[in-house]
């Protein structure tokens, strides 16, 4: 549904996307995730046919984004970032313009209006001025002229950013319910979005492609594994010692606490594979005789898999 | 061009919610009013020659003022971007824009055709030179909309729309008329004025309809809406 190959864009001097290329196929929900001004805006505009790439291109819906412009847009509804609208129209007045712009008569607009009001709960407010609405409404209000006519592709840069929880809880919900009919691609740099929502995540950084795959699939990565936190009252120095002895740890890092912090220090032991080292690492605390506060298991997240690789290319530029 | 009139209604609308366009269009009737006193007093002709002839002064300020948002605005709140992203041409945007502020234009003329009835109960005006007087006032505000939308084209500020579009109007309308009369090189500049939006437009006052007149508004109307388009697309590409 959107095929992407080599996209590049360069403002200037800055190289903002650099050969980026990604497929998604029909009816998948795809996160694009990235650090702030690593290239996930300037690549959706490219894709909404707003700016055009310096080389490379792409496909929407089997129409190439450069020679065949109106019929991409006609089979996409895009989010903007900031979602800009115009204040002084009502979101009925807006949404019917809308409409009219994509060229649906006036019964289909009717209907349609209908169906997205309803499904982005703005039934209370279509007759106020966008003006007036919250945050919240105005993406709603976004959203639903991004959905007006039933799009196959949807391109949502940042659609929960700026709304409280229980808005984003809902407008994950309404993304996820979209996917299967509507093929999904949504930027975000909050990772449990992309982990409660997305099918697959394409990671970008300083322009490029660093990663991508399942949410799953990155986190269990070469890169990630799983580390045991031990947290207990003794000297920093010799605890760190004692871990490193127990059988299967591969390495040992005092996180927190130490000689500055009193007595209470946290080592993360990273195990090597196959190994679960809890049960030797706690009997080894009570031998030395350090009160044991907490002992667990921690998972990778996606949080360190994003910092690592994000950390790489930052370095690597 | 059914999107064009979308966007020209849309336009449209959003003037009549925008309290500068009250202001402007107040103004402009107020001017109108004192200019009409003068044609309006025992003695004169039964004509609006005055007002026709003077109109013109008062829209090379009231016309950059309501234009001045049309594209300012859309690139300062963005919504360019959502605009850009619905399936139409940069054509039919700006070709929108200039028929909803032309329709504007209209809507704030249409309060002096009172005058005209005012006149017929107290004498009996050639309509001859009242028609042709209102065709060229509808041209000279298609000629300095499609200017102010250029100049709204260009940046994001509203207020350097507004001052630039004063300035070219200024230009091509007042400079070379004032200039024939007062300067050492009143000849060429005379030639200059000949050419003019203001001696041009002096002959519909008049009662004349030339060709020649109609051709030179609408071609310069084209040239500024051509523009306005390339400013528009080449945008996209910085």
């Amino acid at each position: 549904m959107i095929e992407v190959t080599e996209l590049t864009k360069i403002y200037g001097n800055t190289l903002a996307v650099d050969r980026v290329s990604f497929s998604v196929e029909k009816g998948r929900i795809v996160g694009f995730l990235g650090p702030n001004g690593a290239g996930k805006s300037t690549t959706m505009k490219m894709l909404a046919c707003y700016i055009p790439p310096t080389s490379g291109g792409a496909k929407v819906a089997g129409h190439d984004i450069f020679h065949e412009s109106l019929a991409v847009r006609q089979s996409l509804g895009y989010l903007p970032e900031n979602v800009p609208l115009y204040p002084e129209m009502k979101v009925i007045e807006y949404l019917d313009f809308r409409g009219r712009l994509r060229g649906l008569d006036r019964q289909r607009r009717r209907e349609r209006i209908d169906f997205v009001i309803g499904r982005c709960w703005l039934r209370d407010v279509v007759r106020k001025s966008i003006g007036h609405l919250s945050k919240g409404f105005r993406q709603r209000v976004g959203l639903a002229d991004a959905l007006l006519h039933n799009p196959p592709v949807l391109i949502l840069d940042e659609p929960t950013v700026g709304l409280d929880p229980s808005q984003i809880i809902e407008t994950r919900r309404l993304i996820k319910e979209l996917g299967g009919e509507h093929t999904v691609m949504l930027s975000t740099h909050i990772l449990p979005e992309v982990e409660a929502v997305c099918d697959d995540c394409v990671v970008i950084a300083g322009g490029k492609v660093v990663a991508r795959g399942s949410p799953d699939e990155l986190r269990q990565s070469r890169r990630m594994q799983a580390r045991v936190l031990v947290e207990c009252r003794g000297p920093a120095r010799e605890v760190e010692v004692a871990m490193q002895r127990v059988s299967g740890v591969a390495s040992v890092e005092i996180i927190a606490g130490g000689a500055q912090n009193g007595p209470c220090v946290v080592a993360a032991l990273k195990p090597k594979d196959g190994y679960d080292v809890r049960e030797e690492a706690a009997r080894t605390v009570i031998q030395h005789g350090w009160p044991l506060r907490e002992i667990r298991l921690e998972h990778a997240t996606l949080e360190e898999f994003f910092v690592q690789v994000t950390a790489q290319q930052a370095t690597r530029t | 061009m059914s999107r064009s009139v979308t966007i020209a209604r849309r336009e449209l609308a959003s003037f009549f919610y925008s309290p500068i366009a009250y202001v402007a269009m107040a103004l402009f009737l107020l001017l109108c009013g004192i200019l009409f006193w003068d044609d309006f007093q025992p003695g004169q002709p039964v004509a609006m020659r005055t007002i026709f002839e003077w109109m013109v002064w008062v829209l090379v300020f009231v016309i950059p003022v309501l234009c001045m948002g049309l594209l300012a605005q859309e690139w300062s709140t963005g919504t360019f971007e959502t605009l850009m992203t619905a399936p139409l041409s940069e054509s039919d945007v700006v070709l929108g824009k200039f028929l909803g502020s032309l329709l504007f234009f209209v809507f704030m003329l249409a309060p002096t055709l009172l005058y005209v009835a005012l006149l017929a109960m107290y004498g009996r005006p050639d309509l001859g030179p009242i028609f042709s007087g209102y065709v060229g006032i509808l041209l000279v505000g298609g000629l300095f909309s499609a200017v102010g939308l250029f100049c709204s084209s260009l940046t994001r500020s509203q207020v350097v729309a507004a001052v630039t579009a004063v300035a070219v109007l200024f230009l091509i309308t007042i400079v070379p008329w004032w200039a024939a009369t007062r300067t050492p090189l009143a000849g060429f500049w005379r030639k200059v004025a000949d050419q003019g939006v203001f001696t041009r437009y002096a002959d519909f006052a008049k009662g004349i309809i030339d060709a020649g007149n109609v051709v030179f508004f609408v071609a310069v109307t084209g040239v500024f809406l051509f523009l306005t388009v390339k400013v528009v697309e080449s945008r996209r590409w910085k």
